[in-house]
């Protein structure tokens, strides 16, 4: 059964076609066929998926079958959720194309003929059983993704975020060829299962501990995790609003599922010894992430830069579901990453919505703008679902991911870390709700304090013209996805199913059965339940949402003001945290090499 | 046993890497980064390398000749390809900062901040 | 953060880095003991099964052909990259080749080198062939061979004038000659899918090894990955040159 590989030789070989004949130069042709092709790959995904309920369907390239139980070629070894990730990125990436089609005045073929790479890189990276060719798609996925952030080459921004963002994942990259390498010098074997296999004969020593970390970390740097997620705010600032789609909606959430997969195929075996001393390093990591996430993105007035952090803030509570080392955690995971996915590619199309009307994304200067017709009045209710959707209120948006990963973390004694959940889900579902209410509805300030002003903020004009009216192939996929972002977690079966799947996703030992020997017995799991305790989470996550919205709009009008003490010191730390994210790509790397031995040292130091 | 092959690696690496940090420049700091992705050549071919082992090409030696591992070439091919694809993006980024921007100094681009 | 900030943070990090790597190459077999058995396996049996005498090539377009899908496409989109960023902006005009000042930057070579640099076109040319031809045979193949294809028409530019490279090679040959090349080496996976029912199985009789035409589909992909290399190298080089040569700000003619 070949669909896997179809799924992405077949977008190759049409963007291939698209830079090569420009189809007649008709611009509604190519965007018929990009959004077929794109259509057509969500389907065969899906399909995939149905494919995969009683595990992973292997696919041998080239016919080279293993030899002795040892890998000769690649393998692709799609599970429900490496193939569902496949179909969210095809459902995300036919939403985009249909979304573009209107939303650039003037566009090239060579735009669709990327965004077609892009799509099949991701695909293939979901699909991969390699641990190369992973990293072969993985660097695949960012050459056409820095390609992407710089489309807009009029400005100064794209010019540096892009810069910004290529250094910055091309240093990751190195981190990882260096874990491969490292990883090939013990087991002399790429396939995930034959890696793990390898692996587990022995005690992890210094060698598995340092590739581990340099693996996870390069990762961890497309995941957009503290203190290596400065290059995402840069690059989704500057990328174009459709473009900032997919890299919000999937990309980053592949550097967590990168994670994931490698860890419960290739490391599993080896760490699975040592998990309990692993678990804080993640979580923390998350946790931090989490916060300093939202904390910045209730700081942000661009737009983009505020969904930006958002997206942050969203990976550092991934990052603590995943940290969980269990199935619990990765359906958790994996229904989350679903939910915000929908959630925030509805809100970067309702900003390119704005984009495309006022050529302008700050928050203070649209202040009312979206009063101005009942088109944009809508696209405002569109906004602030996403903005509820976000914060998971009961039985809404991202509430199962939410709500399981709640469970997930006090089962396994980090019940603390529900806090977090709730805090930061709150902070940066409360600047979209701010954002609506100052856009949508006029509220808040009428003199915009004098903050410092975002230098260039003026140059986000990507569509450079304004218009008049917002055309419906724009509205419909905004639409159709608040939708969807809305009502996930009230999808029948679906709780049962991400479970089931994360239970076979975490099955090491299966898995290697699976790919290795070509047959196994994934045992069912016992699911976990949402709790009548994560209703009052969700509810208390929502009003403490509500809360922070009416402050920071209306908060001024209350006559409350904070002792000038704990005012300074907030602004303070405000201004310190600012700070760190400087927009020099040297600073960087600095940081990032820091986070390389702190997180080497710390494996190390954990496995011992 | 010696470890010689790889400590030049892990040397070249910090090399590469600290070039990347103090960069004032950024052809150099295109140029840094191939530095860098130059250690992961080195790790790569040094672990498949074979003590009197011949390379695995069998045009004009016998089939029997041990040969070093075929696969970590084959794998450093493709990180060459990846690590100029990425400088070709990078100096035309560069290029085109110097364009719009006037200065290729990471300490004078001001462009994205907080 | 100021510069003595940021070397510091970079000091105190690649000193722990450093130290944790020494530690895991500690733990690496000594060098010279490759522990196999991925190359131990191609080693013994790579020739016997494809018919390449050069494994290296062997792994890369049979084994794990798919891998170098992954790669082309990689140049690929950093070509389609490139035209992007590349592409003229406002306020820019695009001289015509050939037009004055165009030759700006570079002195015309003398009359010698000139005409060692076109007598070398032809050679350069041979050499790429076979190099990207013998690929499953001797140390080489589609990526080795397709530089100095690309090579041979921008030295017609270097010996002689821009413009004349323009004509040998126009843009949209090239382009269409790189955009045929990646597709040409995904058709010949999809080849194995229809012919074998296997992505990227071979489909082509092997032959006997150590002839020019053995080792099955192998010297079809190095054809195909030759000229999308071929390509892409010509088009990146190119969009330089006309960044340097052709492009002026808008208001400013001649010597620029």
């Amino acid at each position: 059964m070949a669909i896997a590989p179809l799924a992405v030789a077949i977008p190759l070989l049409v963007a291939a076609a698209l830079a090569a004949t420009d189809f007649a130069r008709r611009r509604a042709v190519t965007d018929a066929v990009g959004i077929a092709t794109a259509a057509g790959v969500t389907v065969l995904c899906a399909i995939l998926v149905g494919h995969t309920q009683h595990g992973p369907v292997v696919y041998w390239l080239g016919g080279w079958e293993p030899a002795h139980g040892v890998a000769l070629g690649v393998s692709l070894s799609a599970d429900t959720l490496g193939a569902g990730m496949a179909t969210l990125v095809g459902v995300l990436t036919t939403a985009t194309l249909v979304f573009s089609a209107r939303y650039f005045d003037a566009v090239s073929n060579l735009f669709h003929a990327l965004m077609l790479v892009f799509m099949a890189a991701m695909v293939g990276f979901c699909l991969s059983g390699d641990l190369f060719n992973m990293l072969v798609f993985f660097e695949l996925m960012s050459v056409a993704a820095y390609a992407l952030a710089a489309y807009k080459i009029e400005e100064r921004g794209p010019l540096q975020g892009a810069i910004n963002f290529a250094v910055s994942n091309s240093v990751g990259a190195i981190a990882i060829f260096v874990g491969v390498a490292l990883v090939y010098g013990r087991t002399g074997a790429l396939n995930l299962a034959q890696i793990g296999a390898a692996l587990s004969h022995r005690p992890p020593d210094a060698l598995v501990a340092v590739a581990f970390a340099l693996i996870v970390l390069g990762f961890l740097v497309k995941a957009a995790a503290f203190p290596v997620h400065f290059w995402l705010a840069d690059a989704h600032a500057v990328a174009p609003a459709p473009v900032c789609v997919l890299f919000s909606g999937v990309m980053v959430e592949l550097g967590v599922y990168a994670i994931a997969r490698i860890y419960f195929t290739a490391f599993d075996g080896a760490l699975a010894a040592q998990a309990a001393a692993l678990k804080p390093i993640l979580i923390w990591t998350g946790v931090v992430t989490a916060l300093v996430g939202a904390s910045m993105c209730l700081q942000q007035r661009h737009l983009k830069r505020m969904l930006a952090f958002s997206t942050v803030s969203h990976i550092g509570l991934f990052l603590v579901c995943l940290g969980l080392l269990d199935h619990e955690g990765v359906a958790a995971l994996a229904a989350y990453v679903l939910g915000h996915a929908f959630a925030k590619a509805a809100l970067f199309m309702c900003v390119g919505i704005l984009l495309h009307r006022f050529a302008e994304v700050d928050e203070l200067d649209l202040q009312g703008c979206g009063t101005a017709d009942r088109t944009l009045k809508f696209v405002g209710v569109l906004f602030a679902a996403c903005g509820v959707a976000l914060v998971g209120a009961p039985v809404l948006g991202v509430f199962l991911g939410k709500s399981l990963g709640e469970g997930a973390v006090a089962a396994s004694g980090f019940g603390w870390a529900v806090a977090v959940f709730v805090v930061a889900s709150a902070m940066s579902a409360a600047a979209v709700l701010r954002a609506a209410g100052v856009v949508f509805a006029g509220w808040g300030p009428d003199e915009p304090p004098q903050t410092e002003q975002p230098e260039e903020a003026d140059e986000e004009a990507e569509t450079l013209q304004p218009h008049d009216r917002t055309p419906l192939p724009m509205l419909v996929p905004a639409a159709l996805l608040t939708l969807a972002a809305l009502l996930v977690s009230l999808a029948p079966g679906l709780d049962h199913a991400i479970q089931q799947a994360a239970g076979r996703f975490t099955d090491s030992g299966a898995y290697r059965d699976a790919v290795l020997a070509g047959h196994a017995h994934f045992p069912p799991i016992e699911p976990a339940r949402v709790a009548p305790v994560d209703y009052l989470w969700a509810t208390l996550a929502l009003l403490l949402a509500l809360a922070i919205t009416a402050v920071s709009l209306f908060g001024h009008g209350l006559g409350w003001n904070p002792p000038a003490s704990l005012r300074t010191a907030a602004d303070r730390a405000q201004h310190a945290l600012g700070a760190l994210h400087s927009g020099h790509v040297g600073d960087y790397i600095a940081w990032m090499t820091a986070a390389m031995g702190a997180l080497a040292a710390l494996v190390a130091l954990a496995v011992r | 046993m010696t470890v010689l092959p790889y400590l030049v690696a892990v040397w070249v690496l910090c090399w590469g890497l600290y070039g990347i940090v103090s960069s004032r420049h950024l052809f150099h700091l295109v140029l840094s980064l191939g530095v860098a992705q130059a250690a992961t050549y080195v790790l790569l071919i040094g672990v498949g390398y074979k003590h009197g082992a011949a390379a695995p090409v069998y045009a004009d030696i016998s089939s029997s000749t041990p040969v070093v591992d075929p696969v970590v070439q084959a794998l450093a091919l493709v990180d060459v390809v990846v690590e100029a694809t990425v400088a070709a993006l990078l100096l035309a980024l560069a290029l085109q900062t110097q364009k719009r921007f006037g200065t290729v100094d990471p300490d004078e681009l001001h462009a994205l901040k907080g | 953060m100021s510069r003595a900030a940021r070397l510091g943070l970079f000091g105190g990090g690649v000193a722990v880095l450093a130290a944790m790597l020494v530690l895991a190459i500690g733990d690496l077999p000594g060098f010279g003991h490759y522990p196999g058995p991925y190359g131990d396996l191609i080693e013994a049996g790579g020739e016997g099964a494809t018919h390449a005498t050069d494994l290296v090539t062997a792994v890369n377009f049979d084994y794990r052909a798919y891998d170098t899908l992954g790669e082309e496409f990689i140049l690929f989109a950093a070509v389609l990259g490139m035209a992007i960023v590349l592409r003229d902006r406002r306020g820019e005009r695009k001289r015509a080749p050939g037009a004055p000042g165009t030759e700006r930057g570079l002195s015309r070579p003398s009359p010698a080198l000139g005409m060692v640099g076109l007598a070398l076109v032809g050679p350069l040319i041979v050499l790429g062939i076979e190099i990207a031809t013998h690929g499953h045979l001797t140390p080489g193949g589609g990526f080795q061979g397709g530089l100095p294809l690309g090579s041979a028409v921008f030295l017609a530019f270097l010996a002689g004038e821009y413009a004349a490279m323009k004509r040998v090679a126009p843009h949209a040959l090239v382009e269409l000659g790189e955009a045929a090349g990646a597709a040409g080496y995904a058709l010949v996976g999809v080849g194995g899918l229809i012919f074998a029912s296997v992505f990227f199985q071979n489909f082509i009789d092997r032959g006997e090894p150590g002839r020019l035409l053995s080792a099955g589909t192998i010297p079809l992909s190095n054809v195909a990955v030759g000229l999308e290399v071929a390509g892409a190298f010509l088009l990146l080089w190119g969009e330089f040159s006309d960044q340097a040569l052709l492009i002026v700000p808008e208001g400013k003619e001649g010597g620029g």
